[in-house]
């Protein structure tokens, strides 16, 4: 305690000294450089949990950001790895086992110290099986107990049973926990702290004072007082409090309300390019699935596929729809993330005729208008999507349109987000669904549930006993290859192979990658948007809000 | 309350009678309310589904928990029992979506609500009688075409865009349940008042020159009270509706958001508690009515 | 009073006859998209504007009033009917008999009503003609919406049927069926009026709200409600009021069905 008050009288010392100086070269540089202010932006859902390792929704994880401390962060701006309360990390040859060295000095925001004991703590924590938590989830590569040994106050390991593919990068969603602390998972490591909470209308964060890291000049971090995080699922309301005013970032904007907003006051707008997210239609392929025997044969041919994927004017999409703000979409992983995207993959053509030829080799023929496989039957199916997104509904919408031009007659349908995933994972009563991918990291581990056939989000026919194709099977192969390498041109060797079959196979047809869009106010200052999420506040603990 | 001094003792007798034989009718509706639907909730499809799963992080095991963490449910009456036993003991049961007990969001929401619902609902009664009234007095036709058209006006709007207007100019979420709930009854009290006061004896009234106020509480009130108390009773249940999109909207934490939300993720504990409530009072709003509109009746005869 | 009833008899007759006339009016038809005018201001080729998929606004609305006209007063008229028949009967027969019609009232207007749309979305099939579907919400709103006007009915017809002239009737030996339809049922007029009245916009709205649940209109078909969803994007709409237009148009017919209702009451009474 005794020296961490020293600390804070030196670092108050040191901020008045500096003080002045700042001051100073805020007003020759124009920025206001003004401490503390209040954020405030919305969250648009009500976050389901405040313990850490429990996070699985989108508020949840942005209230984690704010308010955990990890030991190694993925830095959202230069998309590398970087220390945090560890200062220091190693990860062993075979991928089992990751070594810390910890900052020393550090406390938790209730002023509990921090200690390797609170990391082994988390860890245990993390992965216990009864929990089910996903970020433990994806370090469970094999069966058998995690292992963490203390090797000095200031050092810790921990032994995975097997070899754990990107290990140090899985330790940014882990926000350490305190063993100790009477306030459990309150208390906190990160630059802020939860302060009061309204179920369904706010979450108040305030800075934590115990918060351990400092600028450059050596002033504590955050330089924001609190962060007011409003729960609005409304995107209407959020655009009328942020134009008000009431709020001073949207943190993804939907692109027509960009527009609307960049005509006006273009300085408010950030297009940060094509973010990691994707938007995808697929088939039914799921043999059980209660649909007639010839339309799974339609959609169990990658000719079919494949002429669907050339049917669909993906540049309209993108205009139309996201009015540009979105790339018609290559593959599975969007040009963005620029080390394991494919650069081998060329653009999606769109052309009828080629479908059309495409689809005459499976022996369908166009009759009076009218799409008939070779038994005579009328090519029709329905499209789903969840309700209430507009951009799916209108992208639906065109697509409909779009195949018509080749005789299909298309049917769209929204339905409750509840009802779309019983039949998309439970009854498998569909014939096609458009839905998004959201990606919050870089590394194809991230999607091995969804590549693996045997997989429950290997959507298109889950949990295959053995793969049922043979391009399955080689995507098993490879993704476990990739794995299960340490190193990285091997990986991204394999992982460029899953990308080439994925498009020559189109189980997934992919159809646009969003841009990264948000709105700051001009009166904060140090916000600098990216892709990755969270896109607008990756920095929070160095924004500034003034005149609020 | 001047109806009131002429009831006899006997009277007062069978009015008891009758609260009580209301009340016991109530509570077997209300439990029967909570148990079906419990029912449309749980046979509804999506029950089983939970967001969650598509999350590519969990593995097998998860995901097969996730799955399987519902299925305890799946014997409604059972659940329902055992809820309403656990309800006996002032334990209502956690949210499965907030994971919060009932009990405490309930009592969290409850009073925004009532006030919400208290004073939107004032507000439409207000207007919709006073213009029902002046439309039934003045008898213009243009008047009568205005107030339609403002009525019909109202109605024809989304109430999700009545909501954001309300956000929009910085208005109170009450009054854009005023305005849903306003052109619901304005249209029932216009078309009563206006036939009671087209009617012979009414007229014969006017024309002997007795006072507008005297016709009102001797000869309009007491025939067309009863009609506008049961109005008043179902404007109740109209209200609860528009609490939904208002509340969601407006940003404001109360009954109506939380029901929407677990709908949403189908949320049985909650919704079963909402519905009761809502069932609840529904009818004691409407029952109310009735009871007044009954005693109002035998006034008359 | 001839001259507005006359004026009001037209725009129900203009509504009417325009949407009829909708394939030579609007020769390109609903579905068409202009991919390259999307969101367009009015012009000479799209009067109305066109929409965010680039169809003409002016199209859309007229054969959404196709289905809308014809659809909505029907189930209005179906709820108005269940009503007068539950409300009246409840009323009129009085006891146990309104007690018991007034509890499954109450309830009625109490169930969450969503979960039961929800199962039948679940069990209609996903490749079901727009039409079919639109048909089926109709349906279901008309037996769902008729709680409200029952409730007062009831308490209508209970004063009808405690008022002197009924009792009087009664003693003169007049049978119960007649007593109600020649005495009763006229009573309950100005009720059922304004039921049929208030029906029609508010079937219309929710038709367009089931869209959430898969019901309703499918695309590209249009409907009256979903175009007046597009006026709850409130942010873009602002400073668009060609997109006001649909909404100009159900009140104006919506009002004339009222007045053409009430002169016929008038005139009946």
């Amino acid at each position: 305690m005794k020296h961490r008050n020293g600390n804070f009288i030196t670092l108050a010392a040191l901020r008045d000294a500096f003080a002045v100086a700042i001051v100073c070269a805020g007003i020759m540089t124009g920025l206001a450089t003004a401490q503390g202010g209040q954020l405030r932006f919305c969250l648009h859902n009500e976050p389901k949990t405040f313990n850490p390792l429990q996070v699985d929704d989108d508020a949840a994880a942005s209230i984690r950001y704010l308010t955990g401390g990890v030991l190694i962060r993925l830095n959202r701006q230069t998309q590398q790895l970087e220390p945090e309360l560890a200062e220091s990390w190693k990860v062993s040859e075979d991928g089992r086992e990751i070594s810390f060295r910890l900052r020393s000095g550090i406390a938790f925001s209730d002023g509990t110290p921090f200690t390797t004991e609170d990391v082994a703590y988390t860890v245990q924590q993390l992965m216990d099986p009864a929990l089910h938590s996903p970020t433990g989830d994806s370090f469970r590569s094999a069966n058998g107990k995690v292992e963490t040994k203390v090797v000095s106050p200031s050092q810790i390991s921990i032994l995975f049973p097997a070899e754990v593919a990107g290990l140090d990068r899985l330790f940014d969603q882990v926000a350490i926990l305190s063993q100790n602390s009477p306030k459990k998972e309150m208390a906190v490591l990160g630059p802020f702290m939860v302060a009061d909470y309204k179920p369904g209308a706010s979450v108040l964060l305030q800075r934590n004072p115990n918060y351990w890291k400092r600028d450059e000049q050596g002033r504590r971090l955050p330089y924001l007082d609190s962060i007011l995080l409003n729960i609005q699922p409304n995107r209407d309301v959020e655009m009328l409090q942020f134009k008000r005013g009431e709020l001073d970032l949207i943190n993804t904007l939907d692109s027509e309300y960009f527009d609307k907003l960049a005509s006006a006051s273009p300085q408010l707008v950030h297009d940060a390019g094509p973010s990691l997210d994707s938007e995808q239609l697929w088939f039914n392929e799921v043999a059980k699935a209660p649909i007639p025997v010839y339309k799974r044969d339609w959609f169990r041919s990658a000719n079919f596929r494949r002429a669907i994927s050339e049917a669909i004017n993906r540049e309209d999409l993108s205009r139309i729809v996201y009015h540009g703000h979105a790339q018609p979409a290559m593959g599975p992983f969007s040009p963005a993330n620029k080390f394991w995207f494919d650069a081998a993959l060329k653009p999606p053509a769109y052309s009828p005729d080629k479908a059309l030829q495409a689809l005459a080799a499976d022996g369908f023929r166009l009759e009076n208008g009218t799409l008939k496989d070779r038994a005579g039957n009328a090519v029709e199916f329905s499209i789903i999507t969840n309700a209430g997104n507009k951009a799916r509904e209108r992208m639906a919408v065109l697509i409909q349109d779009d195949l018509q031009k080749i005789g299909i007659h298309v049917n769209v349908v929204t339905l409750d987000f509840p009802s779309l995933i019983e039949r998309m994972t439970q009854s498998f009563d569909y014939e096609a669904i458009i839905l998004g991918l959201t990606n919050v990291d870089l590394d194809p581990n991230e999607e091995m549930n969804v590549w693996l056939s045997s997989a429950a989000n290997h959507q298109w026919n889950p949990q295959q006993k053995t793969p049922e194709t043979p391009w399955e099977a080689e995507i098993d192969r490879l993704m476990r290859a990739q794995a299960s390498s340490g190193d990285a041109n091997k990986r991204k060797a394999a992982f460029d192979r899953v990308q080439e079959i994925v498009v020559d196979q189109q189980p997934f047809i992919f159809l646009i990658n969003k841009n990264a869009l948000s709105a700051v106010s001009t009166r904060v200052h140090g916000a600098a948007p990216v892709i990755l999420s969270p896109q607008t506040f990756w920095n929070a603990e160095r924004l500034t809000v003034s005149g609020n | 309350m001047f109806w009131l001094k002429a009831q006899r003792e006997n009277k007062m007798h069978s009015l008891h009678r009758k609260i009580a034989g209301h009340l016991l009718a109530l509570l077997a509706t209300v439990l029967f309310g909570g148990l079906l639907s419990a029912t449309l909730v749980r046979l509804a499809p999506g029950f089983d589904a939970d967001e969650r799963v598509l999350d590519p992080h969990l593995n097998a095991a998860s995901t097969h928990a996730l799955e399987g963490a519902r299925h305890r449910d799946d014997n409604i009456l059972y659940f329902y029992f055992s809820y309403l036993i656990r309800a006996g003991h002032g334990d209502l049961g956690n949210s499965s979506a907030l994971g919060q007990p009932v009990r405490a969001l309930l009592r969290e929401r409850l009073p925004l609500t009532v006030r919400l619902l208290g004073i939107g609902l004032g507000l439409s009664w207000l207007l919709a009688s006073m213009l029902a009234l002046s439309a039934a007095w003045l008898r213009l036709s243009i008047y009568d075409a205005m107030t339609t058209i403002v009525s019909g006006g109202l109605l024809c709007l989304p109430a999700a865009v009545l909501a954001l207007l309300s956000v929009l100019w910085n208005l109170p979420g009450s009054i854009a349940i005023a305005l849903i709930v306003f052109p619901h009854t304005y249209r029932y009290a216009h078309n009563l008042l206006v036939k009671i006061y087209s009617r012979p004896h009414i007229l014969a009234a006017r024309a002997r020159g007795l006072s507008e106020v005297r016709i009102l509480f001797r000869h309009v009130v007491p025939v067309v009270m009863p009609q506008m108390f049961a109005l008043a009773g179902v404007s109740v249940s109209m209200a609860i509706g528009a609490a939904i999109p208002v509340e969601a909207l407006c940003g404001l934490p109360g009954i109506g958001a939380l029901a929407w939300q677990a709908a949403l993720a189908r949320d049985l504990p909650l919704l079963v508690n909402i519905t009761i409530l809502v069932t609840l009072v529904t009818l004691l709003a409407n029952s109310s009515a009735d009871v007044i509109g009954s005693m109002l009746r035998g006034q008359e005869a | 009073m001839r001259l507005g009833r006359i004026l009001w008899f037209a725009v129900l007759a203009i509504a009417l006859g325009a949407s009829g006339a909708a394939n030579w009016l609007a020769p390109a038809g609903y579905a068409k998209q202009y991919r390259e005018a999307t969101d367009a201001r009015p012009s000479a080729e799209h009067w109305l504007g066109t929409d965010e998929l680039g169809r003409d606004r002016f199209a859309r609305v007229l054969y959404g009033t196709r289905i809308s006209l014809l659809l909505a007063p029907a189930a209005a008229l179906l709820s108005t009917l269940l009503a007068a028949l539950i409300g009246g009967l409840a009323g009129y027969l009085g006891g146990v008999w309104s007690r018991i019609a007034m509890a499954v009232t109450d309830l009625f207007l109490s169930l969450p009503w969503l979960f039961l749309l929800i199962t039948v979305r679940a069990l209609m099939p996903l490749n079901v003609s727009p039409f079919v579907s639109v048909l089926v919400t109709f349906l279901l709103l008309g037996l769902l919406g008729w709680t409200v006007a029952a409730r007062v009915l009831c308490a209508s017809a209970a004063s009808v049927r405690s008022s002197d002239f009924v009792r009087q009737a009664k003693a003169a030996g007049l049978s119960g069926q007649r007593l109600f339809w020649v005495h009763v049922v006229p009573n309950l007029k100005p009720v059922l009026y304004a039921q049929f009245w208030i029906s029609i916009p508010v079937f219309i709205l929710s038709e367009a709200n089931l869209g959430i649940l898969g019901l309703g209109v499918a695309e590209p078909m249009p409907s009256w409600g979903s175009l007046l969803k597009e006026l709850e994007s409130l942010v873009s709409v602002g400073a668009e009021p060609w997109k006001f237009v649909p909404l100009v148009l159900l009140v104006l017919v919506v009002t004339s069905f009222q007045i053409l209702l009430s002169k016929q009451e008038e005139a009946a009474g």
